[in-house]
């Protein structure tokens, strides 16, 4: 046992020794071509070989669930019931027209009435638009991450090894090299952007404080192991224009800013994020609210405006929805960014949920747990399109101009366009849409006479 | 109702149980926006609950649901002397019945009738509009001149109408 010790030192060394190069060589083959904008093509590979080793899993689950002869549990995303897209009076006409021979254009009240209501009612405890929003999306395939699995009862020996080997790599391999890669981001951000910052105002300083966020977001992008696809680049946002996107993750922004020059919106917060926002606000100008000044919605128009309206200033980023969102659906824009009246530039970003799911659910878990998942995720793989450059047009008020962005967002990145406030996730919803049905059912019953007496 | 139907349901059922302790609350049906707007959603939500309880768990979930399974075609031939389906025709117009008689005394009373219309129209229409509205439906309803409607009558009323259909959601398989 004794002889044992002498070596046991020697191992050790040569063990730290080892592991202290790796780590530094990793690091400078990762960081190196972040500072220079270059790719190595590695995370590509690593993702198809990923793919292929999912649809084995896949057939492996498929083939154990067959023995067992059990339906294998596969989450629908269209729902799970068949609702007719028809309104509320041609579906109250409908029941009456098969309850009764009598004359449809008089308006008055039957009892079958009620059917319309029940049934809508019920629809919409068994499935409904909103609430599975805000909630992450269920995959069609496993990706070996058992915080997505649902058919854990068909596992084989072999999958099970596999899984085992993925949390090995994930969680000592990924997760260390990752959580420095991230500590070196952060840092050089807060130093770069301070050291800018004392330099004069001019082309100097913008030029360098341009290029010191941009390297150091990529850095951040590596970090996360984020493989990104952008597509018509060159419609990317100009100077004195609004980028509006739609909202999953905070992770939306590094995505964005890693590929372009923009100005932040937001609340100040303490911590360690406000040391970065004090920091990135001495190299360029970004619009940083105080809390109380959030409230104040002309206040924030105003710096806003001041804002677009100086050319020599970067776009601004806002995400109009206000809240994350799971990246199945756009939820209402609020109007806000669209009353200022410069160019608006839409952006639309798609997650592939298969490799990790980027969606932020803010009731369940806070932003250290989030992000311990993200960086134990396999990777994080999206799309951004940048859509051509809109404008309000003169016959359209605001609420219109943002419903319009929002629907080619939609489109654009196959997402549901949904009318529905995303700050439903935390608040009930407005009285004005029940009294909207109660309206439209009481033309039903007495029709559109106006002169009958009201109380 | 299939395995994979149940399996939906019950992950529906979780997804809605904010509190995860297996049963669902007034105020987690209320949470569905969709179901918030609809002028009876306080009514249907009630008919999840039984008699003075406050918590309905999974199986009371999918005994109400069950109302509303599509009538297949062998059932209507299959053994008559069972106990009645839950979701036969005359008990689905039995939970229709339920959301206008609040008292369940197996009457709809003028004043319950009332009731139900004021909630699906809100304020856009006045009392005497309505209570003439509600007095000559329960005229045309009633046949025993009890000045109510009762479940049979409430039948008859009905009995051209396709409760089949109009009461019934189909899953997508």
């Amino acid at each position: 046992m004794f002889l044992l010790l002498p070596f046991d030192s020697l191992v050790v060394n040569l063990l730290g020794i080892s592991i202290t190069v790796l780590f530094t060589l990793l690091l400078v083959f990762i960081i190196v071509p972040a500072i220079f904008g270059v790719s190595f093509g590695i995370r590509k590979v690593y993702m198809k070989t990923l793919l292929k080793i999912f649809q084995w899993a896949t057939l492996r689950i498929e083939r154990g669930a067959k023995e067992k002869n059990h339906p294998l549990y596969k989450p629908y995303v269209n729902g799970i019931i068949a609702k007719e897209p028809t309104s509320l009076e041609e579906e109250i006409k409908e029941i009456r027209r098969s309850g009764s021979g009598k004359a449809l254009d008089t308006p008055e009240f039957e009892l079958s009435d009620i059917f319309y209501f029940c049934r809508k009612g019920i629809e919409t405890i068994m499935d409904d638009e909103v609430t599975k929003r805000f909630s992450a999306e269920e995959l069609e395939s496993w990706n070996l991450l058992s915080r997505t699995n649902y058919n854990f009862q068909y596992i084989s020996l072999r999958l099970t090894v596999l899984w085992g080997l993925g949390v090995l790599i994930r969680y000592c391999f990924l997760l260390p090299l990752r959580v420095a890669l991230a500590f070196t981001g952060i840092s050089l951000l807060v130093t770069g952007t301070t050291v800018v910052g004392y330099l004069p105002n001019g082309r100097c300083k913008d030029f360098l404080s341009k290029h010191v966020h941009l390297m150091c977001y990529r850095i951040c992008v590596r970090a996360l192991t984020a493989i990104i696809t952008y597509h018509d680049r060159e419609n990317r946002p100009r100077n004195g224009g609004i980028c509006v996107a739609n909202h999953t993750s905070p992770i939306d922004v590094i995505i964005l800013a890693s590929d372009g020059y923009y100005a932040m919106v937001g609340q100040i917060h303490g911590g360690l994020m406000g040391v970065i926002q004090r920091a990135m606000v001495k190299a360029c100008p970004h619009v940083w609210f105080e809390r109380s000044e959030v409230k104040d919605r002309h206040l924030v128009a105003r710096r806003l405006t001041e804002h677009v309206q100086d050319k020599s200033k970067l776009p601004i980023l806002i995400f109009p929805e206000g809240t994350c969102i799971n990246n199945t659906s756009v939820m209402m824009f609020k109007k806000g960014s669209f009353e200022i009246g410069a160019t608006v530039y839409p952006v639309a970003i798609k997650y592939d949920p298969q490799f990790g799911d980027a969606f932020w659910n803010s009731s369940k878990y806070g932003m250290v747990t989030y992000l311990l998942r993200m960086m134990t995720s396999w990777a994080i793989v999206c799309s951004v399109w940048y859509l051509p450059p809109m404008t309000r047009q003169p016959e359209e008020d605001a609420v219109q101009f943002a419903n319009r962005v929002k629907s080619a967002i939609a489109r654009q990145g196959g997402l549901v366009d949904l009318l529905w406030d995303g700050g439903l996730k935390r608040e009930k919803v407005k009285d004005a849409f029940k009294e909207e049905q109660q309206k439209l059912y009481s033309k039903m019953i007495v029709g559109n006479h106006e002169d009958r007496s009201r109380s | 109702v299939s395995h994979s139907q149940i399996t939906r349901l019950y992950s529906r059922f979780t997804s809605l149980d904010k509190g995860e302790n297996g049963t669902l609350s007034r105020e987690d049906f209320q949470r569905i926006p969709e179901l918030a707007i609809n002028p009876l959603g306080d009514r249907i939500i009630n008919a999840f609950f039984p008699e003075g309880e406050d918590q309905v768990n999974f199986r009371g979930f999918m005994r109400t649901l069950a109302h509303f399974r599509p009538i297949e075609d062998n059932e209507k031939s299959k053994d008559q002397n069972g106990p009645e389906p839950l979701n036969s025709r005359s008990n689905k117009l039995h939970f229709a019945f339920r959301l206008y008689d609040l008292d369940k005394d197996d009457k709809i009373s003028r004043d319950e009738l009332l009731q139900v219309l004021r909630m699906m129209v809100g304020v856009n229409i006045s009392d005497e509009q309505l209570g003439s509205i509600a007095d000559r439906t329960i005229q045309e309803a009633d046949q025993d001149g009890d000045s109510a409607i009762s479940f049979a009558e409430f039948v008859k009323v009905l009995e051209k109408v396709d409760v089949e259909q109009k009461m019934s959601i189909r899953f997508l398989h």
